[in-house]
């Protein structure tokens, strides 16, 4: 049996601050992504999503502390020689971020730059590299290619350099696309187009997605599984339509309640009273208890571990059972 | 008919700008809002929807005289809005006030939030120091911000309580109109509702009237008595947002609720995928502004604009094809 294609196993992250005192931002993640699926990371922000997988590709710099286990295809990526890390970074995993043109150097033209990750990635020489980023700026839906190339991000626009990333990420053949919030600064009209294409890629080629967003709507329409973090821990994890049919944690359920709807009636918003509290200054039990509805004397004593709920559906908290069959007796009632 | 607080008519702002070559680049006509009219009543909202470049910020910055039009008036509370900087400005200004997308930009940070709150009341000399302190805290404590947080600097807090006491500053004299320019895109959801239930709750009690720019059409929906929609400068449909979100009547705003994903009630919607980017606003299109991406254009759409025109259900549309049964069939044609 082929090993899972990342394995993420109580990932921790520390952060030296300038006294001395180290924080912790991450708190023991466990993830796994199958080939060919589509995984979404939702959570505010300072929930930890992005850490995560800046960690787990060790591009979190010298101040950060990192602990666990991640394995791609069976190797391990935590603690791996420069080198290796190297050959699946940015080849076989491949990331694009929410800002593109902070991501694209603003003084070369977008086909020097697509050269480049086509030579590192693939090892083509100049000439093959010209034809494939021709060809991939075509596969991501860019009318005109030949011209585009000579552009410089600047001429481009938001959505088009998105595009640009993305035939970037497209250049090492990736098995898995990291995708951080990458619809985030685009217009509605314009992200939809992205999230299509990112579909059309999958199906085409099979590539499995992670997808970092804090709009539940984005990743409800776009994965088949997620994984809710609050406070630098996953605190909930199932199958898309169980997460969104039948929320086990007060946060999910507290976040679905919190978001307007575009159809159906009109309902007053429920708001989770407070802020995420910051990560040196997590409350002692669950980290969640100081905002909700359900805590009681063991939320504030005893921090909850992930447990199973239903099949294929796990959450961290001490009433999930209970939410859980009061929620079936209303349901039959 | 109540009368209007607020009464917008046939605004324009146009500039030149240049563009093409580094010496010799010829001089196009920007049109950065192109024949905007709408009324408020006193107590209601106005959302107004539309991607970057649509000119939804640049049109709350001409009803509040921030920038001056090319034409159009704008009148307020049945009067026109007096030039800018002129103490008759000055004086309604108090009544017209403004918040943005960033608290942290809008607010100093080497002054204590208490003392931001409070700035208003300086600037527009009004009442004493002692009643300054009192009607802080007044208002501070009607937003929910904690009596002790006045103390502590902007960096100090989180962006809900920013945010809240941008809505302090602003509604510390009373104004009877809110222009809101996307006051939570920059807020995480949990705090989006808790800012979302003040400002209506801030209405029911206080009757402001809002003027609330966003992009989110959820949120619109959530706090609007009507939405206006526009695309390149201009409203393409405005009404009631129900109306709108749920049986769109332009293809643009069918395309805008298309492209908005749910939690909820997931793929049950027709999807429409508009082809290309949102058009550059210095290059003039003829005909509908719309029609290079539009799924049901028509010959006629390529060469004649159309009005925005009122349809029996009460909203107001500009699509030649706006008729009953006519657009239906464009649209499914179009994505199947």
């Amino acid at each position: 049996m082929k090993p899972p294609l990342i394995e993420i196993r109580g990932l921790t992250v520390d952060f030296e601050t300038d006294n001395g005192r180290t924080i912790r931002a991450l708190h023991g993640i466990d993830l796994t992504i199958e080939r060919d699926t589509a995984l979404g990371l939702v959570g505010e922000s300072g929930s930890g999503k992005s850490i995560t997988w800046l960690a787990a590709l060790g591009l979190l710099g010298g101040r950060a502390r990192i602990g666990g286990m991640v394995t791609f295809d069976g190797e391990p990526l935590i603690g791996a020689p420069v080198q290796a890390l190297e050959a699946v970074r940015g080849r076989r995993i491949a990331m694009i971020f929410q800002d593109p043109s902070s991501s694209l150097n603003p003084v070369h033209t977008v086909g020097h730059q697509l050269g480049e990750a086509l030579r590192l990635h693939r090892g083509l020489d100049a000439g093959a590299a010209a034809i494939e980023a021709r060809h991939l700026l075509d596969r991501v839906g860019i009318a005109g290619a030949a011209r585009r190339l000579q552009d410089y991000p600047h001429q481009l626009s938001g959505g088009t350099n998105q595009r640009v990333m993305i035939a970037m990420a497209l250049a090492g053949q990736p098995d898995v696309l990291i995708a951080d919030e990458p619809t985030t600064a685009l217009d509605a009209t314009i992200q939809a187009q992205i999230l299509d294409l990112l579909r059309e890629i999958r199906r085409d080629t099979g590539m499995a997605l992670v997808l970092i967003s804090h709009d539940l709507g984005v990743v409800a329409e776009n994965t088949d599984q997620v994984a809710v973090m609050y406070a630098g821990r996953i605190v909930e994890t199932a199958l898309i339509d169980e997460l969104f049919d039948r929320p086990r944690h007060p946060y999910t359920r507290g976040l679905l309640a919190a978001l307007p709807d575009l159809d159906g009636p009109r309902r007053p918003l429920r708001a989770i009273p407070g802020t995420v509290p910051e990560p040196g200054r997590l409350p002692a039990g669950c980290s969640f208890a100081p905002r909700c509805d359900e805590a009681d004397a063991a939320c504030a004593a005893t921090r909850p571990s992930l447990r199973m709920i239903d099949p294929d559906h796990v959450a961290a908290c001490h009433h999930a059972t209970s939410i859980a069959a009061v929620e079936r007796l209303e349901r039959r009632a | 008919m109540t009368a209007a607080l607020l009464e917008v008519t046939d605004l324009k702002m146009q500039y030149a700008v240049r563009r093409g070559g580094p010496f010799f680049g010829r001089t196009t006509t920007l049109r950065a809002v192109d024949g905007v009219s709408f009324r408020l009543e006193p107590g209601r909202t106005l959302g107004i929807v539309g991607e970057s470049g649509c000119g939804k910020s640049t049109t709350a910055g001409l009803v509040l005289g921030l920038i001056p039009a090319t034409s159009g008036t704008v009148r307020f509370d049945g009067q026109d809005m007096p030039a800018p900087d002129t103490p008759a400005w000055r004086a309604l200004r108090r009544r017209l006030q403004m918040v943005f997308q960033d608290p942290l930009g809008a607010l100093d940070r080497r002054l204590t939030v208490g003392r931001q709150i409070a700035e208003p009341l300086t600037i527009h000399q009004d009442g004493n120091r002692r009643d300054h302190a009192e009607r802080v805290r007044e208002i501070a404590a009607s937003v929910g911000l904690q009596a002790s947080q006045l103390d502590r600097y902007p960096h100090e807090l989180s962006g809900g309580q920013r945010q809240r006491v941008v809505l302090a500053r602003a509604l510390i004299l009373e104004p009877s109109l809110l222009v809101c320019d996307e006051p939570v895109s920059a807020l995480d959801v949990s705090i989006q509702a808790q800012v979302v239930n003040l400002l209506l709750d801030l209405q029911a009690r206080l009757g402001i009237a809002y003027v609330f720019i966003s992009h989110d059409l959820k949120v619109v929906r959530q706090v609007s008595h009507d939405v206006a929609v526009m695309y390149l400068g201009r409203i393409v449909e405005h009404g009631d947002p129900d109306l709108l979100f749920m049986t769109p009547a332009h293809p643009y705003t069918a395309a805008l609720v298309s492209a908005i994903p749910t939690a909820r009630a997931r793929r049950s919607r027709p999807r429409v995928i508009l082809s290309g980017d949102p058009p550059d606003p210095m290059t003039a299109v003829a005909g509908c502004a719309f029609h290079p991406r539009c799924p049901a254009a028509i010959a006629r759409c390529r060469t004649e604009s159309p009005a925005l025109r009122a349809l029996p259900d009460g909203r107001r549309v500009a699509c030649h094809l706006a008729e009953p049964g006519i657009l239906k069939t464009g649209i499914a044609h179009a994505v199947e």
